[in-house]
């Protein structure tokens, strides 16, 4: 019936794991025969109850020194604990984050196996996994499996599978004893800095108002910041004003970057790049502001005005603060 | 923040790899850094080919071009040698033994190329990528080896982390900053909710984010001096690599169906004539946002 054990790669966060890692282990318990989660750092109890509630019987915990980077002590431990498990993973689930591309890439080479990347469904087709992944900005679908000897590794793209909790105990911790990873292992983390932002995350947010280049300039960005204050939204931008420096990278939505899919999405002088489509083009309703009526954005827009964003953003400021 | 070259250089003995005397340090010293970048040659974004459904390949008509995204780290490197009297080599692999792109590298100042085309290389995955990388980076040597952190067409954003793997050295991945010490990088590194600062021995391999500096146009002269700069054409008989490690066989997978994705149905689109906001502001009455 299933596809055998299937060890998900969880990330902690305060009070328990990533909302990510939820979205990975429900995906995880539609085909896997036992579903176990693997974690680096993190308060062990605290994952093992949000990962047991959410359907892991158990949990390989490394205690991780502060200073080391997540990905070389992590894909070492796991690489060892593979290689001398009685009961080896089938699958192995990680997520495309900063962390989780680290840990899936660095184990691939230590295990050479290879890794099915961006995946954003999963199916069971004559009893292999099957991985599914977007390309062409989302306009086609690919479909891969493996053919070699496991355990298969596979990178899942965020907000792809609803988390869903099951109820369950909190699941048993085992510890997962930390491997040498020689010379990779090297860098030493020396500082950890929080960027300061207002509002609700950017990936969790019901509404996200973007800018891009048709903003003009850097300090039009304010625009967008202000508009999604008075919706409660988060601020995002496209790749085209990170990259000119205008906004940080935290706050790129697109293929690099976040992935979002609020309930309102609200593109403003964004063309509408395959890069930025494949971020947002899954958001439950989309409007886009943009004064060329050819632009691609108008492709997926539910509500598309041609117009000057510099015209129409600030009336529709003015509109919404008049309501307040 | 840009790469700021700090102060403290690495420093060889007289009559090091690459022989520069540098007078001004006390005594006679080299002070060199050799980096290698990893680039991708990919089809123009803006014309990106198609997947034949038959055959499951990927079907390019147009040249291929130096990725945007790789072209931060070459920037990168550029300013890190200029710093330090250092070299840049740009490493690639391709079909065809397309150039292209490496011409443009080389053409915004990189001093040589590696490129590394074999038709046995046909349908190699991120891994068997990262396995042919690492062997030609290994023959260069490098100090510091560049990526960017995906490319703009396979995105996987693996290559960096198994090349380090394979080549045993540490890796810091999502570089915003970056800054040459003396023996070791320190990297700002993005993480979820802000960055971490890292400090790295080299060699080392890490991964830049778009932006994190402002890559550099080819001049007229660097487009002309491109085309007698040194470059290694190699199979992968040159490397030491099987057919079977690398393409289609070394993959070990398969791609099942290719399928169109429905697209979206058409929405309601209008021309702004000063009342844009106002639709905008019904319809997130309707949805309840307001």
């Amino acid at each position: 019936m299933g596809v055998g054990t299937v060890w998900v790669h969880v990330e902690p966060a305060p009070g328990g794991v990533a909302s990510i890692s939820l979205e990975l282990l429900a995906a995880a318990r539609r085909f896997g025969d036992a579903v176990e989660a693997v974690c680096s750092g993190g308060d062990a109890d605290a994952v093992s109850a949000a990962v047991g509630e959410h359907g892991a019987s158990l949990l390989r915990h490394l205690e991780r020194p502060a200073e080391a980077l997540v990905g070389p002590l992590l894909a070492a431990s796991l690489a060892a604990a593979v290689a001398g498990s009685d009961d080896p993973p089938a699958v192995i689930l990680a997520a495309t984050t900063y962390d989780g591309r680290d840990v899936a890439g660095r184990l691939s080479a230590r295990l050479d196996t290879p890794v099915i990347t961006n995946v954003t469904e999963l199916a069971v087709t004559d009893g292999a996994l099957v991985g599914i992944e977007p390309v062409f900005g989302g306009t086609t679908n690919v479909h891969t499996r493996f053919t070699g000897a496991g355990p298969h590794v596979f990178l899942v793209r965020p907000k792809s599978f609803q988390a869903t909790s099951v109820g369950g105990a909190p699941a048993q911790v085992v510890a997962l004893p930390a491997a040498d990873c020689g010379a990779g292992g090297a860098a030493r983390v020396i500082g950890s800095h929080a960027e300061q932002s207002t509002g609700p995350k950017l990936d969790e947010a019901a509404v996200v108002v973007s800018g891009g280049r048709g903003l003009g300039e850097a300090g039009k960005y304010e625009m967008i910041e202000q508009l999604a204050g008075l919706l409660g939204g988060a601020a995002g931008a496209s790749r085209a004003i990170v990259d000119a420096g205008w906004v940080p990278y935290s706050q790129q939505v697109g293929q690099t970057g976040k992935v979002v899919k609020p309930d309102v999405y609200i593109a403003c002088g964004i063309s509408g790049a395959t890069q930025h489509l494949v971020g947002m083009k899954n958001s439950r309703n989309i409007v886009a502001v943009n004064k060329d009526s050819e632009a691609p954005i108008f492709g997926v827009a539910d509500l598309g005005i041609v117009g000057d964003v510099h015209q129409v953003l600030p009336r529709l400021i003015e509109a919404l603060q008049a309501r307040d | 923040m840009p790469f700021a070259p700090s102060r403290g250089h690495r420093r060889r003995p007289p009559g090091g790899r690459l022989g520069r005397v540098v007078i001004g340090l006390g005594e006679q010293q080299t002070l060199t850094v050799r980096i290698a970048v990893c680039v991708k040659q990919i089809p123009d974004p803006a014309n990106p080919g198609r997947l034949d459904p038959d055959t499951k390949t990927l079907v390019r008509d147009e040249k291929l071009i130096l990725d945007e995204s790789d072209s931060y780290g070459v920037e990168m490197a550029l300013q890190m040698a200029e710093a330090t009297e250092g070299e840049v080599v740009v490493v690639s692999m391709a079909p065809n033994e397309e150039f292209g792109g490496l011409r443009t590298a080389l053409a915004m100042g990189a001093d040589r190329a590696i490129l590394v085309s074999d038709e046995a290389l046909a349908g190699s995955d991120a891994l068997g990528t990262a396995k042919v990388l690492a062997a030609a980076i290994r023959r260069a040597e490098p100090d510091l080896i560049l990526a960017a952190t995906e490319s703009t067409d396979g995105y996987t954003g693996t290559v960096p982390v198994q090349v380090a793997e394979l080549l045993d050295l540490p890796s810091v991945t999502f570089a915003k900053s970056v800054s040459l010490g003396d023996g070791e990088v320190t990297v700002l590194r993005q993480t979820e909710d802000g960055y971490d600062e890292v400090a790295c021995p080299l060699p080392a391999v890490l991964s830049v984010t778009a932006g994190v500096v402002e890559p550099r146009y080819p001049s007229f002269k660097g487009i002309m001096a491109a085309k007698n700069k040194p470059a290694d054409r190699l199979g992968i008989a040159d490397l030491g690599i099987e057919a079977g490690e690398v393409g289609w066989a070394g993959a070990r997978q398969e791609i099942v169906e290719v399928a169109p994705v429905p697209a979206r149905e058409a929405g309601e689109i209008l021309t702004d004539d000063g009342s844009g906001h106002e639709r905008i502001v019904a319809y997130l009455e309707e949805l309840k946002i307001l």
